[in-house]
């Protein structure tokens, strides 16, 4: 990689709009940037911040209103940003591949995967069978898939989520393209299995000198994997630079404020514990929420079918005005076990007291009433709030659920949950989707909270934003619980999230609880060698020590 | 590893390619069918309205002398085999064939969505019940369970049209159920359940409104066929008796002519076919512009 070869892509002065029926909206403004053979250039930016824009229009991938008005973008010296689809598809796969987002839905359900490999091979060159076989099996075996033989005959649903990631991207490096745009390649996969297909690519550009552009909103992925990062901003390149010197000295704000809300990178210190909890009594009257040998089965296929445990002997306590995290992946039974705390499911085995009362007593108006003291907020905003209703009427409908109050008094408590959320009066009247990402999920929280409930659970609540809005609702969410004394519990797979929030935490794998106790100590020492993977996994660290905070970095020690 | 990029990209006079854009974009807000469509809709509902202010003579008693006229000045569509005017007639028949078609898809929406509502929302048994009902009505032909409701329910304007009704239930069912199961999952639900909403009320405010969109696209595309299965059972000498100007009737009574006047088949035929269509069009925007 030196500076007297020409750089495999060359984006010179790009400027890109989108036309709708009344005019031309431009997203990217006179973005430019180079990648040389075998460099890896992660673009960086919030959803919206133009980057997947970018990077589509340099495979030529771009919506059908979407059009490139200005600049070049040369591939190897040759200008492809008016070209047509035609054209652009002799360079697909062979001189330019794409590694799409979510690898479970970007592979044809009906199709066995060795099929799929083998349609670029046909595609592009015309080869006999028996060699394209030989060459797809061999492939399957170079990106670390077991079994390739075998794996070459399976379906797409008989792979989990990282291993079809990895047929992907068998597809995209199958004609050695000189570079392979990776699109949000891991933000749809569990943190240990990220790692893994990072450490892949990272793997083949350097046996193939492949040049790879990284487009991530994570900065802890970019610090991790990228040689440059390009930081992007509603469309115009804010920043850009070698990795190293871009994390030691950030020359724009917006990418200071990136570094520190990042929480993968930020490194914050961990939460102070409660001092003056160490003397109370450790008895069920000062803990919001106890469970005990929570156990929750599931029958499979029918009445006599199979017997699933997806959550196996989960026990747990949480004082109140703290914040326990229940950590795990996909699959561990972390989302089972907050259903059953919520009380929509009622456990197989297993006892779970909120506020001193046990719910499996509870049945009907009962069950309802309770509701009052223990909310909910989902993880995605997108989802959770009613596309029809407006946002006033979001807030103001648990309050008609549950108390005969005037018209008058219902605004004015709306009006004061709408201030504590951090949210301006104007939004009252205007419907879901008129509402960014953030300001939705607290709208869904002043929901939660319009109720005045002791317990507030959080699946997965800020993981569906971007960072930093991602970091104001953490913010937002410690001044609640400090104002009103609110107990958390908060489910997340994100453990640089939990390290930052949480008081204790328990570590989930296949329903079984492997790990649990205070932050500090499951992190610093963690007793189960899949907590360690867990905090291994944690993006960011490589190059984290570069970033100037004040807090000591404990994460460095545990890892 | 050596890449081969041939040639440059053919320069295309970009100003000139914008004014087409421009001119497409324009043309392609107004569309010309739909448009049609709410013509003929309108129009036919202002027969059903007011036929007095759109034809002069009098659609039941017919004038001596003039019967099988052709389509003339005097009368605009020519007269039938009693005298009378076939464009008055015509026009008075609308608010039968109109008021039958509304009465008609009104029952069918109503019954199916509460049907729908009950088996999606519920579920279990009660679902499986009400669901293998509209599986057994919608094995039924539809024309031939409308002819069995009319016998039981006995000859009249009236009653052709709540038999066209109840034989539509069942499809309104089916897809208000498909509707609701889906809302149903849909977390918003689940979270207006968790902050304390009682069944029905979450049904009300939440699942209902979500779950109607393509149901009111259904009901104008059920109007349409109302109107046709209204004038299939006048035709057949089920609904409105004679004299009444009744789409159906009418081409069933120029029939009898049509080797002398073809027009009095003809043009009643052509009002049907042409408010089917309309009411199918306005459907399919409803449905796109929905979603």
């Amino acid at each position: 990689m030196t500076a007297a070869r020409p750089p495999v892509l060359e984006v010179d002065g790009v400027a890109i709009g989108y036309r709708d029926k009344q005019q031309l909206h431009r997203v990217v403004h006179d973005v430019s940037f180079a990648i040389h053979p075998g460099e890896i250039v992660a673009l960086v930016g919030e959803s919206g911040s133009g980057k997947t824009t970018t990077a589509q229009a340099v495979i030529g991938l771009l919506p059908a209103n979407g059009q490139v008005e200005r600049g070049a973008i040369r591939l190897n010296g040759v200008d492809v940003a008016g070209w047509s689809d035609k054209r652009f598809e002799g360079i697909r796969g062979a001189t330019v591949s794409l590694i799409p987002q979510d690898p479970t839905s970007s592979l044809n359900p009906v199709r066995t995967v060795g099929e799929q490999v083998a349609e670029i091979l046909r595609i592009h060159r015309r080869v006999d069978r028996r060699l394209i076989n030989a060459r797809v099996v061999e492939l399957l075996a170079r990106v670390g898939l077991s079994q390739p033989e075998l794996r070459a005959r399976q379906y797409p649903h008989e792979l989990s989520g990282g291993m079809k990631q990895r047929v992907l991207i068998a597809i995209a490096i199958a004609l050695q393209p000189a570079l392979i745009i990776a699109d949000e390649p891991t933000s749809a996969l569990d943190v240990t299995v990220q790692r893994r297909i990072l450490d892949l690519i990272d793997e083949l550009r350097l046996a193939f000198g492949t040049a790879v552009l990284l487009v991530t909103h994570d900065l802890g992925v970019a610090s991790d994997r990228a040689d440059r990062i390009v930081v992007l901003q509603g469309g115009r390149v804010q920043e850009q630079g070698p990795t190293a010197e871009l994390l030691r000295q950030p020359r724009s704000a917006y990418t200071r404020k990136l570094l520190s809300d990042a929480p993968s990178l930020a490194m914050a210190d961990f939460r102070p514990g409660p001092a003056s909890d160490a003397s109370a009594p450790d008895d069920d009257a000062t803990h919001a929420i106890v469970v005990e040998n929570l156990v929750h089965e599931f029958t499979l296929g029918g009445t006599r079918g199979t017997v699933f445990r997806a959550v196996d002997g989960v026990s747990f306590r949480v004082r109140r005005g703290t914040t326990h995290a229940i950590v795990g992946e996909s699959g561990s039974g972390k989302t089972t076990t907050i259903r059953d705390v919520v009380g929509f499911r009622q456990p197989t085995a297993g006892r779970i007291l909120i506020e001193g009362t046990d719910l499996a007593t509870l049945r009907g108006e009962a069950l309802r009433q309770f509701r009052r003291r223990i909310q909910l907020v989902y993880q995605s905003p997108f989802v959770s709030l009613d596309p029809r209703q407006t946002v006033f009427e979001i807030i103001e409908e648990p309050l008609r659920n549950f108390e005969a109050l005037s018209a008058a008094e219902r605004q004015r408590r709306v009006g004061d949950i709408l201030a504590r959320v951090a949210l301006a009066p104007s939004v009252l009247q205007r419907r879901p989707h008129a509402l960014s990402g953030g300001q939705r999920q607290r709208v869904a929280i002043a929901r939660a909270l319009v109720l005045e409930p002791q317990v507030l659970v959080l699946d997965e609540a800020v993981s569906a934003l971007d960072v930093t809005v991602q970091a104001q609702i953490l913010q937002l969410l410690e001044r609640l619980q400090a104002e009103l004394g609110l107990t958390y519990l908060f489910i997340s797979h994100d453990l640089a999230v939990v390290r930052q929030i949480a008081d204790t935490v328990s570590v989930l794998q296949h329903g079984r609880q492997v790990d649990a106790g205070r932050v500090e100590d499951v992190f610093l020492r963690p007793r189960s060698p899949y907590t360690r993977e867990l905090i291994d996994a944690i993006p960011g660290k490589r190059n984290s020590h570069l970033v100037q905070t004040s807090a000591p970095r404990l994460l460095q020690q545990a890892a | 590893m050596s890449i081969v990029l041939d040639g440059n990209p053919v320069a295309l006079p970009r100003p000139a390619v914008q004014r087409w854009h421009h001119a497409g974009r324009a043309l392609r807000g107004v569309q010309p069918g739909l448009l049609l469509a709410w013509l003929v809709i309108a129009t036919v509902a202002l027969w059903a309205v007011a036929p007095g202010v759109f034809a002069s003579y009098n659609p039941v008693q017919g004038t001596s002398g003039q019967h099988l006229l052709a389509p003339g000045a005097s009368h605009l569509l020519g007269t039938d085999g009693l005298g009378r005017d076939l464009y008055a007639r015509v026009v008075h028949g609308a608010v039968h064939s109109l008021s039958g078609a509304f009465l008609a898809v009104s029952v069918g929406l109503l019954l199916g969505t509460v049907i729908g509502l009950v088996a999606g929302s519920v579920g279990g048994l009660v679902e499986d019940i009400l669901m293998r009902i509209v599986d057994v009505l919608l094995a039924v032909p539809s024309l031939l369970l409308s002819l069995s409701i009319i016998i039981i329910l006995g000859f009249g304007t009236l009653n052709a049209a709540l038999a066209v009704g109840v034989a539509s239930v069942a499809s309104f069912a089916r897809l208000v159920r498909s509707e609701v199961v889906r809302v149903r999952r849909a977390e918003y639900v689940e979270a207006a359940f968790g902050s304390g909403g009682r069944f029905g009320s979450v049904l009300w405010r939440h699942v209902l409104p979500n779950s109607m969109t393509s149901v009111i696209a259904m009901a104008a595309l059920q109007f349409g066929t109302a109107i046709l299965s209204i004038s299939t059972l006048g035709f057949l000498g089920y609904g409105a008796p004679p004299p009444t100007p009744e789409w159906g009737l009418l081409i069933a009574e120029g029939r009898n002519y049509i080797s002398t006047a073809w027009w009095l088949t003809t043009v009643p035929g052509l009002v049907v076919v042409a408010v089917v269509l309309s009411a199918n069009r306005i459907s399919v925007a409803l449905a796109k512009g929905g979603r």
